[in-house]
């Protein structure tokens, strides 16, 4: 039976479903109905809700948790998981394990409330100090959010890493039907926990801190070979580039689903585009770009942003393709007809008329022309 | 005089306290963590609560406290152990767990931490040592630095002026309805070591009996941070300090939660 429900809510009952029972957040637009949920649903589920006092309360709270060995969730939205940076850097140094949900919105600063995926650097560049990284997931449907979130705890404890959920305010917003399916959880035991048992074993101690430099290096080439097996696991995309195409779109996220109608409308015209979806935004699939079918002969990158996972598509395409961008920032959101015309543009073809009234970017405009 | 070696004579007059490990202490001479940190170890063994108890570091003098104290341990960042302390104690309310923080981490970065932990009636404990310095940095103003007082960054002496007076921080944290226990005392002589012990342990005997959140403030000297030699070190806190930061009890509410 499926269930009508919020991204936000989905992202919520799975934690729950998925063994979290401890959950710190801080209200902020468009992320709120996921700690409104929590404090109705977490206690009754045998957990703990705390409206923490700020997001740097919050995140070292879940550091806390984390180190206590349960299972343990925040969520935000972009300015909210920017002031959490510190928190999961001390995370990443001291190899806990948590989940961390970014509903994302528009920046820089306070930005707006609307929907951006201008988050892509904050989320897949580490994002505070230090040499790390943390699994990012990209969720394209409320179904997806739901399946994500127990990935993403198995993963977490797997690898004792933070990890990163990053979807839009569009998607935390929007209701769709999901199939609320309990998936099997990876039960992984956690001797290192500083849980006070220190009656059964020896004392456990948690750090990221180390005053010798060839202590600290091998700490940090320790974890790299971590995020070896990581990439190597659980790197995840979506391609559906065949044999003929000529155009392969990338994007990820909900608006991955406006590019799919944008393909539609281009297809039926005889223009043969297709999409990659990048699932995980790190690991990357970079790869993919390299066994692209040969027919392929433009890369197209759509993005709510100036564009910042254009870099990584770069990195993959490695020169091979021209890759072309069209992006929408501010909370602007592209439609179908924005993405098919740039399409048509690098094919040689004339422009159609946009249904909602937009005005369509030129390159220029998305170099800073206005 | 008794022969050393006859068995019959011989008794331990004083042993380290098995709450602390081997680890030789990072402290400078004439400070007065060691003293602090040995009151906490000995409590831990005379509750018998030491092998439940979770001691929250900070960052500062005492970051290394998580390689002293003979139990489970972590670092937090700088400010945030009540914060990390919550998130422990919530998944694990059976056990015993304590923060062990400097000023500069507690009255100044973590300060919104501190308050919002007392302000949930959280049930932990607090250790919290006021040298009215940062000593791990060099020495720099602390919001507890005492006015004219001479530091790395207050090198005419703290002017009132432009930086304020010193952060009360026990009379603040006694206005917190939620807080159960504050209480200032000193570690400059060994009469004042034994009331200091004597709050410290009322401060984890509040938290294993469920009673909320109790914070010792503890006066201590920082004699290479004060450029003052180890005894007059001591004089400073019971001269100078003292006067400013009065002793006493500044909130007793042992309601069972």
């Amino acid at each position: 039976m499926k269930v009508l429900m919020k991204g936000n809510e989905a992202i919520s009952e799975a934690a729950i479903q998925a063994g979290c029972t401890a959950f710190f957040g801080y209200p902020i637009t468009p992320q709120n109905e996921i700690p409104e949920y929590m404090s109705a649903k977490m206690e009754k589920a045998g957990g703990v809700f705390i409206q923490a006092e700020s997001e740097v309360g919050a995140i070292n709270m879940v550091y806390g948790a984390a180190a206590a060995g349960v299972r343990t969730m925040t969520t935000s939205s972009s300015p909210g998981i920017a002031l959490k940076q510190e928190g999961i850097s001390y995370l990443c140094g001291a190899n806990l394990p948590c989940v961390i949900a970014n509903v994302a919105r528009c920046g820089p600063g306070l930005g707006g409330i609307l929907p951006g995926q201008s988050d892509y650097f904050q989320a897949t560049r580490g994002g505070g100090n230090g040499d790390y990284y943390t699994p990012v997931y990209a969720p394209a449907t409320v179904q997806e959010a739901w399946d994500m979130v127990f990935e993403s705890f198995d993963i977490a404890d797997k690898y004792r890493t933070p990890v990163q959920i990053l979807l839009d305010g569009m998607l935390g917003q929007m209701m769709e039907p999901v199939e609320m399916k309990v998936h099997p959880r990876l039960n992984i035991d956690k001797p290192w926990a500083t849980n006070g048992n220190a009656d059964k074993r020896p004392r456990n101690t948690i750090t990221s801190l180390s005053l010798f430099g060839e202590v600290l290096e091998a700490m940090n080439l320790q974890r790299f070979k971590v995020y070896e097996e990581i990439e190597k696991n659980e790197t995840a995309v979506e391609n559906t580039v065949k044999e003929g195409d000529t155009v392969a779109i990338v994007a990820y996220g909900a608006p991955s689903r406006i590019v799919r109608n944008a393909i539609d409308e281009l297809r039926a015209e005889g223009i043969n585009a297709a999409l990659i979806r990048p699932i995980t935004l790190w690991p990357y699939p970079y790869d993919t770009f390299q066994d692209l079918p040969k027919s392929v002969k433009h890369i197209l990158v759509a993005e709510l942003s100036m564009g910042q996972m254009v870099e990584d598509v770069r990195l993959g395409v490695n020169g091979k393709y021209p890759v072309h961008f069209y992006g929408r920032t501010g909370g602007v959101v592209f439609e179908p007809g924005e993405i098919a015309n740039k399409v048509r543009e690098i094919m040689g073809k004339p422009a159609k008329p946009l249904a909602s009234g937009q005005k369509q970017m030129t390159d220029s405009n998305l170099k800073g022309g206005i | 005089m008794p022969n050393p070696n006859n068995e019959a004579t011989r008794r331990v007059v004083y042993e380290k306290s098995r709450g602390l490990t081997d680890t030789p202490l990072t402290y400078c001479p004439g400070c007065t963590h060691g003293t602090i940190n040995k009151l906490i170890a000995e409590t831990l063994v005379e509750l018998d609560v030491l092998e439940k108890s979770i001691a929250i570091a900070p960052v500062g003098c005492s970051v290394l406290a998580y390689e002293f104290f003979n139990c489970d341990a972590i670092q937090a960042a700088h400010g945030r152990a009540p914060a990390v302390a919550t998130g422990i104690k919530r998944a694990e309310p059976s056990k015993v767990v304590f923060t062990y923080q400097g000023d500069g981490d507690l009255a100044s970065i973590g300060t919104a931490e501190i308050i919002h932990a007392a302000h949930r009636g959280e049930n932990i404990t607090v250790i919290f040592v006021n040298n009215a310095i940062y000593g791990m940095t060099g020495g720099q103003m602390a919001p507890t630095t005492l006015v004219d007082q001479k530091t790395s960054t207050s090198p005419f002496g703290r002017a009132e002026a432009t930086t304020g007076k010193p952060i009360l921080v026990s009379e603040m944290m006694a206005t917190i309805p939620s807080a159960t226990y504050i209480e200032r005392v000193s570690a400059h002589d060994v009469p004042h070591i034994t009331k200091t012990k004597r709050a410290i342990k009322k401060a984890f005997e509040n938290q294993i009996n469920g009673k909320g959140f109790s914070m010792v403030e503890v006066l201590a000297g920082c004699p290479v941070g004060w450029n003052l030699s180890p005894v007059d070190s001591m004089k400073f806190i019971a001269e100078t300090m003292i006067p400013y930061f009065p002793l006493g009890v500044y909130k007793d509410e042992g309601v069972a939660v």
